[in-house]
């Protein structure tokens, strides 16, 4: 059953290489034109969904269906509606940037010179006009990223597979990495996305999966993930344990967590004013002096370090 | 974007031809921009020839027929060597491709991925030519007169063809199996030298002891070197002819469903 807009559809998928059970029934959706972050620590199995969906690895049970192909009885008709970008940037290395393009534009069959055509548009959009008469070998980590992502565009396939894109990029190169996913999703295109960054999911995707021990241990919005770690939390600390000690007193009922070392209390808070001012005004009244105030927002982080935590 | 795309609606074989042929044009760029694999393959066969002919050529020439010259009865094997060796490229480049990240990208692609194989396979025979032609070259300058006619090169050109897909297919199952480049070299090396001189490439067999000279008379070296030098001293082919293609066309039919069988369990975990 495929419903006209699930572009990526997977039930209870099952891997293991030998004893190792790496996938034990991972399901998700993910709706045209969105994009889903599969999160994970590293050897949590986003390589080989990937690789699953991308008709190049079997699984075990479960199954998967791209725009309704099915990935293990049809990964012909699979094969033409996907571009991968793998983990490792997979271009030929003695080829020049053009003839990368060229050559697998016509291996995805397009007319020569469709593929002719598409490539330059995609030098230019990527930047990679001025390398484009060398050797890939030559280019450095951040080129043959682009290039490499730009070769699973060159059919424009309404389907990518992105394979931690970012890894390994310094930061100038992952902000233009950010901004061409952007601008790719901005067209419409669907984009599975894995990654070990939190941030890269928080600011990307649509929807985050967050696969531990072989299943889904979390998934929803980042606002969503967020919320199930806890609200918003005011942080006052004090400069003496005698003034600690007072207001553990005064505002006690309200405060969450403590910390003896730091002289640090935790208050829950809604939105941002007026809890804060009912915190502040109670210390005052009592004469309790501050040392300093912190607002702590819940993370992808704490989420994430949260979920892998309980699990271990 | 720009450009409306336009697709190619090929029949399942007609798209494997054009695949084919782009793997073969990807594979004969990279024996042109290997600049180090391409001077080897200029320089080596030169190499061997003026090493044998100038350190064995004295000693070899009295057990040759009267009238030949070792450099005439040389070329034959020099060349099947030459063209052995040259088809280890296959194994080579297929091991590479194997080790990085570019097979994937080819099977997550709507094309025939036995193209691959095709392109390596097919593309050492650009390779052998040059190197052919090269030594070719380097045997006049030194002394070598052949007596091929010209339906003598032909089948000269044709048995080479014959010969570099034999040994290019065998490579490639070598270069499926290895697991490092470094892998396929000595391998490749330790079975083509004890092959092409336990043959009669360098020295006739009569001198050889009784073992090695029923081996070296029937093994398939021998059958392709003695029905090229046959061809080149414009001498009758005898049983070679038969022999050497049958030979080549028996590696060939064996190997080819190997290689598949080997790469595709390879590529599919
Ligand atoms: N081809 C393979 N053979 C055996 N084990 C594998 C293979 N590929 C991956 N694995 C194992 O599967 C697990 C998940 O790997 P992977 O999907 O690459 O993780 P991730 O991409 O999340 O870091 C790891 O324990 C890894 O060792
Ligand atoms: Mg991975």
């Amino acid at each position: 059953m495929s419903t006209k807009n699930t572009a990526i559809s997977v039930k209870n998928l099952k891997k293991s290489f030998g004893e190792n059970e790496v996938l034990k029934g991972v399901s998700f959706d993910v709706p045209q034109g969105t994009m889903l972050a599969l999160l994970g620590p590293n050897g949590a199995g986003k390589t080989t969904t990937v690789k699953i969906l991308s008709t190049l690895l079997k699984a075990n049970g479960g199954s998967a269906r791209i725009e309704g192909h099915d990935v293990s009885t049809d990964p012909d008709k699979v094969r033409g509606v996907i571009g991968l970008t793998g983990q490792s940037a997979a271009v030929d290395e003695l080829l020049t940037g053009r003839e990368n393009l060229i050559m697998m534009g016509q291996l995805y069959r397009l007319t020569k010179k469709s593929a002719v055509a598409r490539a330059e548009e995609l030098l230019i959009e990527f930047d990679l006009t001025e390398a484009a008469n060398r050797p890939t070998k030559t280019y450095s980590g951040g080129m043959r990223r682009r290039l490499d992502l730009a070769v699973s565009l060159i059919a424009t396939p309404p389907i990518i597979f992105l394979d931690e894109p970012t890894t390994g990029l310094d930061p100038r190169s992952r902000l233009v990495m950010w901004d061409i996913i952007q601008r790719l999703m901005d067209n419409g295109t669907t984009i599975l996305l894995t990654t070990q960054y939190l941030e890269e999911a928080d600011q990307l995707a649509d929807k985050i999966i967050l696969i531990n021990n072989g299943i889904v241990a979390a998934e929803g919005t980042a606002a969503e993930l967020k919320q199930k770690i806890g609200k918003d939390h005011f942080i006052v600390t004090f400069a003496s344990k005698k003034h600690y000690d007072s207001a553990r007193t005064a505002l006690k009922g309200k405060i969450t967590q403590t910390n003896d070392d730091e002289l640090q209390i935790h208050i829950p808070i809604k939105g941002t004013g007026k809890d804060i001012q009912a915190v502040l005004k109670t210390l005052d009244s009592e004469k309790i002096p501050i040392s300093s105030t912190d607002i702590h927002k819940p993370t992808l982080d704490d989420v994430f370090l949260n979920i892998t935590r309980k699990e271990k | 974007m720009l450009t409306k795309l336009e697709y190619k609606h090929a029949s399942k074989v007609s798209a494997y031809i054009s695949d084919t042929a782009l793997m073969i044009g990807r594979s004969s760029r990279h024996i042109l921009r290997n600049t180090d694999q391409l001077l080897g393959a200029f320089f080596q066969p030169i190499m061997f020839l003026v090493l044998f002919v100038s350190v064995f050529g004295g000693a070899i020439e009295q057990s040759l027929p009267e009238g030949v010259s070792y450099v005439n009865f040389l070329m034959a094997g020099i060349i099947v060597q030459t063209v052995a060796f040259g088809s280890t490229t296959t194994a080579i480049a297929l091991t590479n491709d194997l080790q990085k990240g570019i097979i994937d990208r080819f099977r997550s692609l709507p094309m025939s991925n036995m193209a691959v194989l095709n392109g390596h396979v097919i593309s050492d025979i650009f390779r052998n030519s040059i190197s052919t032609t090269v030594m070719i070259l380097a045997g006049l300058v030194i002394g070598f007169r052949p007596e091929a006619d010209f339906y003598g090169w032909l089948g000269i050109i044709g048995l080479l063809l014959l010969i570099t897909l034999a040994f290019s297919w065998l490579s490639a199952i070598i270069g499926v199996l290895a697991k490092s480049v470094e892998a396929v070299q000595w391998l490749t090396f330790v079975i083509i030298f004890p092959l092409t001189f336990a043959s009669s490439a360098f020295t006739p067999t009569d001198g050889m002891g009784t073992v090695l000279r029923v081996f070296a008379e029937n093994q398939p070296i021998t059958q392709m070197v003695e029905a090229v030098r046959a061809l080149i001293l414009g001498q009758p082919l005898g049983d070679y002819g038969w022999l050497a293609v049958m030979w080549c066309l028996v590696l060939i039919a064996i190997s080819i469903p190997i290689t598949y069988v080997l790469y595709k369990r390879k590529t599919t975990e």
